[in-house]
């Protein structure tokens, strides 16, 4: 009974992005659109969660429309239910953030009419059932969150993204054309179902999984497909941009474990695994790295959604390996990571995006050099980012540290494999997960202290006001379930069980609930616990003792006065850390190496009154050798063919003439 | 009857714990001093520090936030439970599953996390300079730690702490190149951690290599004395750790009754004297090295770790 009702609300959300072509320019109509699609998710959310703690039968529905002879079909399964609470919990608190945030968007008629299109998108696309509607409903969500991303096109950087995101969503869908092109055979069953049951040779199998990595990847952001990611997401307007970091690259990897997972079925050979895993390690530490050199808040944040893609990419690689070996209880376990990690990222990174769209509005800036001390006028908004900013940084007792405490777990199982390679690479992007952890925490000591702490670095900082409550509403929903799903881990492992069921064959991990005090404790024979719950009570109950006791016992007074700073008495907010020299340690340690840093310093002569300067140059690897040399033959090539535009209509015909007979003699030849 | 005395002795490692770290500090500033020749201060002057520290006012800057009053007690916490939570005279202790070594890593990284954060809080140049280079430095520690961590748990098969201790204390473990490359992985962690000479100098002031105290210098009174206590307990922790790891013996198991918790207390004590010893040692036998030479010092570490993690991941099959 879910589907029909879950298409329903989709086609309503639809139907609520033409109402809003029509209305957009009312000043109510951005509460209206809002209100609706807070209330449409909510209801999506609440049919999905209990058809995931429910049923596990899964629910089809084939509807004559689209093509003729295949028709549009749906299905409802563990997989797609799962999916479907990240993406409508995401939707659900991101209108409710929209509801206050939206009344400051001064281009109404860009951004209304698209944000329920795409939200109606990305619920259709984890419906689907069939090649062409997946398709379908993949491009109707890349093209409307592109709409997007353009609605302030006016600034030329917008633009360049919109236009660099066009061009890699399209490679995107012709990579996965391909791949279910593949799949489908020369009888052309584009149904998932027959898909499923078709056999496959190991060749083939591979290209697809090839095809699935450069489609689903370069929407989800694995290194070197993230270019236009950093670009596209911060461009759009902020509680879209949460969407698109936390809710639609998700949905990319939905497309990925829909399709090697489920529609491969099992993997065909070893090295599948150690690709995955290999990619996920790589895009793991250089999406890190990218976002610790970033001064714009909205930048920073995008590349950490490559990060953490790549830390779910590294749970994937691991499942692929084990179930190629056919450890079906340790691939569990490693789904299980990286599934709780897909829920985790569209938590914490949703809350980061807010919170950066309510300092957006409070200031007018994301550009961290800019701001600073905006926890005395935005308290709340600050406890909210930092909650978020501590559960991207993996600490317990949150959420964050859960998913990679289990993908931990997983990496210590994988010396049961029988393969060399993964055997040596395992352990080593093992230590490249710790490395991501660890710069992680890093990365957001400089994003939350250069941004909230100090004193402001310009007025618009100073003069900020807290946010609405609508946005602060939404902030704190996302911080209450980072730190409910920190805390009960258990629940949350049970409830992703018959996914994990359904991609692994039956073999889930064992039930968690039932253990004592909530332990989180997923592998039976090894004694390996995490109970997030006592570290909390633990904390809480020293901490508050220790407050009590000192101001009992020992002294309460304070003071206050101008800060110590060893005696320098320091006017200007100007002589703080910034984002820059925060991350200066860092860029010199990795960044000489990754990234080729340099820095020069230009000191004038004594007695010249110029200011000295120091500049750093940063060079991107992945754009200068991958994307560059492709940049620069496709104009080189456009050039040479430009040529053909000045002809005159004798050449044509004989270009033509020309073309059939090389034609015909290869049709000759080919038989 | 069991359950209160589990918690009487889980309390009481809690309890002893905390009223050990300061003497462990005060022990190695004096061996420190006598083998400057100099004479020292008392053992028991951290207490009196501490105590002293808690009964002045707090001047607190002001352009400090809310986050900078409630972090003291925030990585007090932290780091308390996470010393808690390593057996010390007893393994199998009531909560000692509560977290696993993992956890326990990353509990200490929430402490510094905040601690970090409140170097930047007042907006002064020299917090920020030591949270900048704490960071910096717990980004090649941590993962260091973590491949130690990994070699630790694939000999014993689980990452909780009283599980790799019984291992330890079994007799067929013998010498390994894997643990013989954790263990120093693991000491060159716990300098770095600790401020410790050759990374950091704790008796440094007004210096601009200087990085932990950086970070505190804008705080006093009581919220000092917590981070200063603090301070000891995460120096506690790492030799415990290095004892329940390293050199598990005498350690009794829960529920063996008096006198193995007696002997199990006694052997905690030597094995502390030892390691505070062997600290002061080191430390003045070394000069303090540039920062931008600690990634080298750390990398080594992180190389260590994954060389003994990759030893072991190969030599299973074998």
């Amino acid at each position: 009974m879910p589907l029909p009702l879950l298409l329903i609300l989709s086609m309503t959300l639809l139907a609520v992005g033409v109402y809003a072509i029509a209305t957009a320019r009312q000043a109510s109509c951005s509460r209206r659109v809002y209100s609706v699609a807070l209330a449409i998710s909510g209801v999506a959310l609440i049919l999905a969660l209990t058809h995931l703690l429910t049923t596990s039968a899964p629910a089809t529905l084939n509807l004559p429309i689209g093509l003729p002879w295949l028709g549009a079909h749906f299905r409802l399964d563990a997989l797609s239910a799962f999916f479907l609470i990240v993406v409508n919990l995401g939707g659900a608190v991101a209108s409710l953030f929209a509801l206050g945030y939206g009344q400051h968007e001064h281009a109404p008629e860009r951004v209304l009419p698209f944000f329920p299109a795409f939200l109606a998108g990305m619920n259709l696309v984890l419906l689907a059932d069939d090649a062409f509607t997946f398709l379908f409903a993949w491009e109707f969500m890349s093209l409307t969150s592109w709409a997007l991303v353009m609605a302030h096109h006016q600034e030329s950087a917008n633009a360049r993204a919109g236009y660099l995101y066009l061009v890699m969503a399209c490679f995107g869908t012709l990579a996965l054309l391909l791949a279910f092109g593949m799949m489908a055979g020369p009888n052309g069953g584009y149904a998932f179902a027959a898909i499923r049951t078709g056999e496959m040779t190991p060749e083939l199998a591979a290209a697809v999984l090839i095809l699935a990595l450069l489609g689903a990847g370069s929407k989800a952001g694995l290194v070197p497909l993230h270019v236009w990611l950093p670009l596209a997401h911060p461009a759009a307007p902020s509680h879209v941009s949460a969407l698109m970091s936390g809710v639609m690259t998700k949905v990319a990897v939905y497309g990925f474990i829909r399709i090697v997972f489920d529609l491969l079925g099992e993997p065909m050979a070893w090295w599948w695994g150690g690709l995955v895993l290999a990619l996920g390690g790589i895009t793991a530490v250089l999406g890190v790295l990218y976002a610790l050199m970033q001064h714009d808040l909205k930048r920073l944040l995008a590349y950490h959604t490559v990060e953490n893609i790549g830390i779910i990419f590294i749970g994937l690689g691991l499942a692929l390996a084990f179930q190629a070996n056919h450890m079906y209880a340790s691939a569990a376990l490693a789904l299980t990571a990286a599934l709780f990690h897909i829920l985790n990222h569209s938590l914490f990174k949703s809350l980061l995006f807010l919170g950066t769209g309510a300092v957006l509005t409070a200031t007018g800036e994301r550009d961290m050099e800019q701001l600073g001390g905006l926890i005395h006028p935005m308290p709340w908004t600050a406890l909210a980012f930092l909650i978020g900013a501590a559960a991207i940084s993996a600490l317990p007792p949150l959420n964050g540290f859960v998913s990679e405490w289990l993908t931990f777990q997983a990496i210590l199982l994988t010396p049961e494999l029988p393969q060399w390679l993964l055997k040596f690479l395992a352990p080593a992007v093992g230590a490249l997960l710790a490395l991501s952890a660890a710069l992680a925490a890093a990365c957001f000591v400089k994003a939350f202290g250069i941004t909230f702490l100090g004193r402001p670095r310009s007025p618009a900082a100073a003069q900020a006001q807290e946010t609405d409550r609508y946005s602060l509403a939404a902030m704190f929903t996302l911080a209450a379930f980072c730190l409910l799903a920190g805390i009960l881990p258990g629940l949350v492992v049970d409830g992703l069980a018959p996914v994990v069921g359904l991609l692994n064959g039956g073999a889930q991990l064992a039930t968690q609930h039932t253990q004592p005090w909530l332990t989180l404790a997923p592998i039976v024979d090894a004694k390996s616990a995490y109970n997030g719950l006592l570290v909390l009570l633990f904390m809480a109950l020293s901490g508050t003792a220790a407050a009590l006791l000192i101001h009992q016992f020992a002294s309460n007074a304070l003071r206050c006065g101008p800060a110590w700073d060893c005696g320098f008495p320091d006017a200007s907010p100007a002589t703080q850390y910034t984002a820059g020299s925060f991350a200066q340690p860092i860029r010199r340690v990795f960044g000489s190496i990754v990234f080729q840093a340099r820095e020069r310093v230009t000191l004038p002569p004594p007695g010249d009154g110029r200011p000295a300067k120091l500049e750093v140059q940063l060079r991107d690897p992945v754009w200068e050798y991958g994307y560059a040399p492709i940049t620069a033959a496709v104009i080189t090539a456009s050039t040479r063919a430009n040529h053909l535009q000045y002809l005159t209509i004798r050449r044509y015909l004989s270009l033509v003439f020309g073309a059939l007979v090389v034609l015909l003699l290869g049709m000759a030849l080919w038989r | 009857m069991a359950l209160i005395t589990d918690f009487l002795v889980q309390g009481g490692q809690m309890l002893l714990i905390l009223l050990l770290a300061p003497l462990l500090t005060g022990w190695v500033r004096t061996l420190k001093a006598q083998l400057l020749r100099r004479r020292g201060p008392s053992l028991l002057q951290p207490y009196r520090d501490l105590l002293k520290l808690l009964r002045k006012e707090v001047v607190l800057a002001d352009s400090a936030s809310w986050l900078f009053r409630v972090t003291p007690y925030l990585i007090f916490a932290a780091i308390w439970v996470a010393a808690a939570l390593v057996p010390t005279f007893a393994s199998g202790l009531m909560f000692n599953w509560t977290a696993d070594l993992i956890a326990i890593v990353a509990l200490l990284g929430t402490a510094r996390f905040f601690l970090a954060l409140a170097g930047l809080d007042v907006g002064t140049s020299f917090g920020g300079i030591g949270s900048s280079r704490e960071m910096m430095i717990a980004s090649l520690a941590e993962p260091a730690m973590l491949m130690m961590v990994f070699t630790l748990s694939l000999l014993a098969g689980a990452t909780e702490l009283t599980t790799v201790a019984r291992f330890m204390l079994a007799a067929d473990v013998g010498l390994r190149v894997s643990l013989a490359l954790a263990l120093l992985a693991l000491l060159m962690v716990a300098i770095a951690e600790n401020a410790r000479i050759p990374v950091d100098n704790p008796a440094t002031h007004l210096e601009l290599t200087m990085v932990h105290e950086a970070m505190v210098l804008e705080y006093s009174g009581r919220h000092l004395a917590l981070i200063e206590l603090a301070a000891s307990l995460k120096l506690l922790l790492y030799v415990s750790l290095i004892g329940c790891i390293f050199a598990p013996w005498g350690m009794a198991t829960a529920g063996e009754g008096l006198l193995a918790y007696f002997i199990g207390v006694a052997a905690y004590l030597g094995k502390l004297a030892l390691g505070g010893f062997l600290l002061a040692l080191f430390e003045t036998s070394i000069a303090k090295m540039r920062v931008f030479r600690v990634d080298q010092f750390l990398g080594v570490a992180l190389m260590l770790g994954l060389l003994g993690a990759l030893l072991l991941f190969v030599s299973r099959s074998l």
